[in-house]
């Protein structure tokens, strides 16, 4: 069946910020649909608030709505645009949502748009539980029992069917929020209360657990005609029990029969028809009972999910792709399998290697949440490797981390009770862990056998036997020392061992073993990843490296390496607090530049989700660990052929940025900006000198490497301080410091995380206006593409900052100013390609923060906001193209872009919700208008902060916050709001005319303010603290504000900037428009 | 170059020689023996043990393109027939401790027990691109725990092995007298089951058959008695069936034919309905006129797509064949049902006038997807017009 030609519009959604369980996956996803969609001769409509997908450069749609992703918006767009369909399985569940609720509301009848890709029954009827497990049981297929729960009383009955531990999963909630395991009876209930707030519905399954049992996925596409195909099956090596998106899992399955792989397949085909998912791809999870095989159907994603990413990378196949074409009529004996070109996509892929994901989690930035896995997602990011084996493949997943690990690390058990290690080691094998196949490797260096450790860890033994036999090769490795000829060397390289692994085993360094590897000429092979196990040709150069044996000569190399001039793109590896989506886009950027200009482009990249890693963005791809062996080794080969005009390192973030010197030792060509330059800006010292030779000023500063040189270094600077370890993204573990004795209680965390390198202590400004300017530079020319004025005061982390672009309060002498030094700082530093600065105002005057010759986090945003795609001209400035011929004008806008940071603290619910210097906002969202108040108001609105435009407004401030906060309080209490305060807060209030309910803090006895908040008595939330006994006494507060769903606001230029937005809403409503409106012929 | 050298690396116990020289040295596997085939590749990830027991791999050395074989182990269930056909095989990776439930042997020495030898340790993709490009070639295995081998030696049994062309090896795996089969399917927590009251009495023509055919021809409510591949047309009309079937098996299908194609003509011209699958399908083709070629590239795979021609629909199927029916020499009283949508190679025929068909894949998979299960029921339907007629 030919496309459809009767509708001629599609309204594409996508999934706005990066949250905890929906990341980078959706940009791939919808980046693939509406280029395969387009490509078809359809319009394509795309909304979308975040501002760091590729899907929203504005070449991608015909109409690009950076708007937040809500019912009443999407409306409006669908008003103005009239778009015939709506494809809503692109931009996972946040797209689902929305349409159902547009489908519900009878706005998409009233336009006359149809839903196509999956209909509104079947989206039902896969989210609800109840629906779903009926259905499962129509065909015959088994769930574990369960029982759908509306509230308290229901669960107290539904505990006597399911019985502990039960499993609560609450009804159309992405990454499984709000759900967890009971294991008694208290748990139980305060886990179903959280479900059942956090369902949209209102109601949670409570389900019979299948703890320990293992867990399979299958990736099904469905067409029209009926037909069905498994992409791919994966296992999860973690049991049941942790969220699939937390378990590490390895594609394909491995321990399945051939008799039992094809029960879980026809049951995944079964499931899709009877679920009625017409066209698209579909994800099926099961259970499987180790004793005896017993099958029960856990769940299934009626549209591409972060699974259909891996495996549509793991093998080849663009499930997204396809699905698109399908749900606009094709079938899929008429579309093509791209990576064969000769044969069609109406096939099952099969691969000749093993794929092993890992999931990469950030705890330490939320202390006081326990570091254990459950059904509710916590990792931020993940990696996906690929070997000829499963060792392979786990030691480089490992490497892929970018936690340190270079292959089955040692880690280490504390034992409470001295001598009772064995004992430790059991707890720690039982404990949900993230890192529990490290355990399983120190357990077995503690001569734990396979046997108990599979009892008491509910791993498969499969597994834990290829650790074993891991563990056993590094004693070994310990003692021989390294192979001595080249079939040893090999054979330990197809084990996986990185040079850097063996560089620790036997005590030298990583550079003596490469150049021990290399005399013995032991190099690694590329394959190709071609869907099908080489029974076909592949002219796509998708790559893996591997170790081989000689066939038909030397061992056998896939690369065809080709005779054109190059330059090879280093991505970011795995997402992580601080690394995220904004340094693939930028990446992505580089690509499509250097290709437009000519060269052949080559990406080095690590993360499954990404767009960089979609096979067709380079014109090389190697899914390959950035550690400096992979990187050099690829550049070796590539070199053997053709000319490698160089590396770009600084385009995706910190990971590429350290393997820069590796590579500069290797003498292969770093593009753009010197890593010596990079290296100048991030040391103190140098950089002092800089800044005091172009005469620039900067917060008093100093650099310890103890603690006792730190308590000198603060004081001689004067409290407060901010503290902070060197070469961290992030700000990972920084503190503002405002005493001697809070000092003494971070610095050894920091002089950790340090490690070599120096704490950084700084003056800290406080109440100055923080300031991060993107530019572009070339030996010649400095461009100022953007000046971003912070909403919250400098202290909070810049990636946690809301910002204005253009700044809204900052005078022209001072935005000439900045200008100026920005400019100053590009060409002291000798920038080639992007630079960011972070600089502070205060009274007048502007000190430099910090300097990163590299792309930031926000060059995504500042292009979106301004229309000139920065990372694509600097990407060109790099490759030897002067920035002059690109004829950069300084523009004024017309419009005001805001963008707001997104924070995952409802996943991590003992953490508390105050920002401070240290990440902790996994995405963003921007919001596009004519004035700052209702940019600020979209961007709330997309980052879910329900703005409320009447109600109560409950106050409590810091003294020093005091006479600032009235401003904002006037102006909402002049919009009818009534107010709430607590002790201090309110006389001071009471004092300047406001009238003010008074009410309890939690210590004052009840009724307080957590009950007026929890009661729905209270609509907006101002609240700034001090002091950790104050910032604990109100963490209840704030919590309770966040899990009610409560706007809240802990700085009180959040809370200036939240006044004027309500404004804005009163006094109209939101508007839309796309970006091609706001800048006609741009990008 | 290494991999010619004529005295093994150390630490070798096994080599597979190709017919045109090439030799590799890797670990040897399973039963120490010497076997010479054809070496082919399947891309299956999962059946090993039913590839390596099914009756049509009789004279190759199967290369699994996936590297992690063994993983599952063996067990007394996931046979295609009691004594496996395969010559050998050849994997990447060593043969790891099984993790399933019901295993009750691991792979190496249910090898052993078998006398198949096996190699490890060598680029199988290596070797697959080469049989893809080349065509399969003639290879001798050799597994010696002692590592004294004679690769030169195994070079040249290897180029005087005749190969599969004008082979007839379904008179070595058929069977040797009838015999009547009612095992049903298999089922998660029932293994296979036993035919209640028949419907049909189904004669099927034993050229290397798998026992799943016979296990779906009974699941379909089909009494099943085999006969050897030599039966007549006689000995087969004696048991007054109301349908035959045409087995599967290895072999070059005009070397068979010279038996078979008589007893199958006779046959048609009886009006007996008939369903054929793999070497059925091209002996039903031989015996309507047409002719078979060998493929440069032979099917062996689980994930094949065919398109029902009638339909328009797609079955993901399981394959495994080197000769294909040529469909321009095929009489126009019959009609290609099926094609395959990798190289477009007939998958499927129907006569118009008689009732009989068959399909060149393999619609009962074990190992493999099911989709095409749904040919067994169309043959009953066959039968229960014939009857009505």
């Amino acid at each position: 069946m030919p496309k459809r030609t009767d509708i001629k519009s599609i309204l594409i959604i996508g999934a706005g910020p990066i949250v905890i369980g929906q990341a980078c996956e959706f940009d791939y996803s919808g980046t693939q649909a509406c280029r395969a969609l387009k490509e078809e001769g359809y319009r394509i409509v795309l909304v979308n608030s975040n501002p760091a997908t590729i899907m929203t450069d504005p070449s991608l749609a015909d109409a690009t709505y950076v708007e937040p992703i809500v019912p009443d918006i999407v409306e409006k767009i669908i008003a103005k645009e009239r778009p015939d369909a709506l494809l809503p399985t692109m931009g996972g569940q946040t797209a689902l949502n929305v349409a159902m609720a547009l489908a519900d509301s009878g706005v998409l009848e009233k336009y006359g748009v149809e839903l196509i890709g999956a209909n509104r029954d079947a989206i039902d009827k896969a989210e609800d539980r109840l629906r779903f497990r009926d259905a499962m049981s129509k065909i015959g297929l088994e769930s574990p029992k369960s029982v759908l729960v509306k509230s308290m009383d229901d669960a107290k009955a539904a505990l006597e069917a399911v019985g502990l531990p039960a499993i609560i999963r609450p009804s159309f909630t992405m990454g499984g929020t709000g759900g967890g395991i009971a294991y008694n009876v208290d748990e139980y209930e305060q886990i179903v209360f959280g479900a059942l707030r956090a369902s949209p519905v209102g109601s949670t399954l409570v389900e019979e657990s299948v703890l320990g049992w293992k867990e399979f996925e299958m990736e099904v596409v469905r067409d029209r005609n009926d037909n069905c195909i498994i992409v791919c099956s994966i296992e999860n090596i973690d049991p049941m029990g942790i969220h699939t998106g937390d378990s590490v899992t390895v594609a394909p399955a491995l321990t399945l029969t051939d008799k039992e792989f094809q029960i879980m397949r026809n049951a995944s085909i079964a499931t899709l028809r009877e679920i009625g998912v017409d066209t698209g791809g579909s994800n099926v999870q099961f259970a499987v009972d180790p004793k005896t095989g017993r099958m029960v159907v856990i769940e299934m994603n009626p549209r591409v999910s972060r699974s259909s990413a891996l495996a549509s990378k793991a093998t080849g196949f663009p499930i997204a792709k396809i699905a698109a074409k399908l749900a606009v009529g094709y079938t899929l004996d008429e579309l093509k399998n791209d990576i064969t070109g000769v044969t069609p996509a109406a096939f099952e892929p099969t691969i000749d290697y093993v794929v092993v994901k890992m999931p990469r989690f950030t705890f330490e930035k939320f202390p006081g949440t326990p570091q254990l896995l459950s059904t509710s997602m916590k990792s931020v990011g993940e990696a996906m490797a690929i070997g000829r084996n499963f060792k392979e493949a786990l030691q480089k997943a490992l490497r892929s981390m970018e936690t340190g690990f270079s292959g089955l690390d040692e880690i280490d058990i504390p034992d409470d009770d001295a001598g009772k290690i064995r004992e430790a080691i059991v707890a720690a094998l039982a404990r949900p862990s993230p890192d529990r196949l490290l355990v399983i490797g120190q357990a077995l260096r503690f001569g734990f056998n396979v046997e108990d450790i599979c009892r008491i860890s509910s791993f498969d033994p499969w597994f834990v036997r290829q650790v074993e036999e891991l563990v056993a090769e590094e004693t070994a490795i310990k003692t021989a020392g390294l192979p001595k000829d080249a079939a040893g060397w090999t054979r330990l390289k197809q084990m996986g061992f990185g040079d850097a692994k063996l560089a620790q085993l036997v005590r030298k360094s990583e550079a003596e073993v490469a150049a021990a590897r290399r005399a013995l000429g032991v190099v690694p092979v590329f394959k190709r990843i071609d869907t099908c196990a080489a029974e076909f040709a592949s002219l796509t150069p998708y790559l893996y490296s591997s170790y081989e044996t000689p066939a038909f000569g030397a061992a056998q190399s896939e690369d065809d390496a080709t005779d054109r001039t190059k330059v090879v793109i280093l991505g970011g590896g795995p997402n992580r607090i601080g690394q995220g989506i904004e340094f693939d886009y930028c990446c992505v950027h580089a690509v499509y530049a250097l290709r437009e200009a000519g060269f052949e482009t080559i990406m080095v990249n690590c993360n499954p989700e990404t767009v960089s890693t979609d096979y067709d963005t380079a014109d090389r791809l190697y899914f390959e660990p950035l550690t400096p062996e992979t990187v050099i080794e690829i550049v070796r080969r590539e070199q053997s052929n053709g000319k490698v005009l160089g590396v770009i390192c600084q385009f995706g973030g910190q990971t590429p940025l350290r393997l820069a010197d590796a590579l500069a030792e290797a003498g292969i060509p770093i593009l753009g900006t010197t890593p010596d330059a990079i290296d100048l800006a991030e040391d103190r010292q140098r950089f002092a000198k800089l800044l005091s030779k172009l005469g620039l000023e900067q917060p008093a500063s100093g650099t310890a490497f103890s603690a006792v040189e730190a308590e000198a270094e603060a004081a001689r600077i004067g409290y407060p301080v901010l503290l902070r370890p060197s070469y961290v993204l992030g700000g990972r573990a920084m503190k503002i410091v405002h005493s001697v004795d809070q000092l003494r209680s971070f610095i050894a965390e920091a002089v950790r995380v340090s490690g070599k390198n120096p704490v950084l202590i700084d003056s800290y400004l406080q109440d100055a206006i923080e300031v991060d300017v993107d530019a572009v530079a070339d030996a010649e020319t400095v461009h100022v593409a953007g000046i971003m004025e912070h909403i919250e005061e400098a202290g909070i982390h810049s990636g946690d900052s809301a910002c204005s672009l253009p700044p809204y309060s900052l005078p022209k002498k001072i935005l000439d100013e900045i200008e100026r030094q920005t400019a100053a700082l590009a060409r002291g530093l000798g920038v080639v390609g992007l630079m960011n600065v972070q600089f502070a105002v205060k009274e007048g005057r502007v000190y430099v923060l910090e300097v990163n010759p590299r792309a930031s986090r926000t060059v995504p945003f500042v292009a979106k906001a301004t229309g000139v795609a920065i990372a694509k001209i600097a990407a060109r400035v790099m490759a030897g193209e002067s920035l002059a011929s690109f004829k950069l004008k300084k523009r004024k806008l017309d419009h005001v872009a805001v963008k707001e940071a997104v924070f995952p603290f409802a996943r991590f619910p003992g953490s508390d919700t105050i920002l401070g210097p240290e990440m902790k906002s996994t995405g963003e969202v921007m919001g596009i208008d004519a004035d700052f108040g209702h940019a600020f108001a979209k961007a709330q609105i997309g980052a879910s902060q329900k703005l409320p435009v009447a109600g109560t407004l409950f106050v409590s401030v810091r003294d020093a916050d005091k006479k600032a906060i009235l401003g904002p309080v006037r102006k909402l209490v002049a919009l009818g709001f009534g107010v709430m305060a607590t002790g201090g807060t309110t006389t001071f209030l009471r004092k300047n005319g406001v009238d003010v309910a008074h009410v309890n803090k939690v210590l004052e006895g009840r009724p307080h303010i957590v009950d007026a908040i929890k009661s729905s008595k209270v609509h907006l939330v101002f609240n700034t603290t001090d002091g950790a006994q104050a910032v604990a006494d109100s963490f209840s507060l704030r919590h309770a504000a966040l899990m009610g769903g409560i706007a809240y606001y802990t700085t009180v230029a959040g809370a200036r900037a939240a006044a004027e937005a309500i404004a804005a809403l009163r006094a109209g409503s939101l508007e839309v428009a796309p970006l091609q409106a706001y800048f006609k012929g741009a990008f | 170059m290494p991999n010619r050298k004529s005295s093994p690396p150390p630490g070798a116990t096994a080599a597979l020689a190709l017919s045109d020289g090439t030799v590799f040295w890797g670990k040897g596997l399973g039963a120490a023996a010497k076997k010479t085939g054809e070496v082919c590749f399947n891309t299956s990830i999962t059946g090993y043990q039913e590839i390596l027991t099914d009756p049509s791999y009789a004279g190759q050395i199967v290369t699994f393109t996936f590297p992690h074989v063994g993983n599952v182990g063996t067990n007394p269930e996931d046979i295609e027939t009691l004594v496996p056909a395969a010559r050998g095989l050849v994997l990447r990776e060593d043969i790891t401790a099984p993790s399933n439930f019901r295993s009750t042997q691991t792979l190496d020495a249910w090898l052993k027990a078998n006398g198949i030898p096996g190699i490890c340790g060598i680029d199988t993709r290596a070797l697959t691109r080469h049989i893809r490009d080349t065509g399969a070639p003639n290879g001798t295995l050799i597994h010696r725990p002692d590592g004294k081998i004679d690769a030169a030696a195994l070079v040249e049994e290897a180029a005087a092995w005749p190969g599969l062309e004008g082979m007839d090896l379904a008179k070595e795996v058929t069977a040797r007298q009838s015999y009547t089969w009612d095992e049903t399917t298999w089922a998660l927590g029932k293994g296979y089951g036993k035919l209640g009251k028949p419907k049909f009495h189904v004669v099927a023509i034993d050229y290397g058959a798998k026992r799943n055919i016979l296990r779906c021809l009974a699941q379909a409510g089909c009494k099943v008695t085999v006969l050897p591949a030599q039966a007549t047309a006689e000995d087969v009309l004696r048991h007054k069936p109301d349908g035959v079937f045409l087995s599967n098996g290895p072999g070059d299908p005009a070397a068979t034919g010279v038996y078979a194609v008589p007893t199958i003509r006779a046959l048609l011209d009886k009006r007996v309905p008939i369903f054929g699958i793999c070497l059925g399908h091209q002996l039903l083709a031989l015996a309507l006129g047409a002719t078979t070629t060998k493929l440069a590239r032979g099917h062996r795979g689980a994930n094949h797509p065919v398109k029902d021609l009638e339909t328009g629909k797609v079955e993901i199927t399981s394959q495994n064949h080197g000769f294909a029916v040529l469909p321009e020499t095929l009489p126009a009283s019959a009609q290609v049902t099926h094609i395959s949508l990798f190289d477009q190679t007939n998958e499927g025929l129907r006569c118009l006038d008689r009732p009989a068909f068959s399909v060149q894949y393999h619609p009962e998979a074990s190992p493999g997807p099911q989709d095409a299960h749904y040919l067994f029921a169309r043959f009953t339907a066959l039968m229960t017009n014939s009857k009505a007629a």
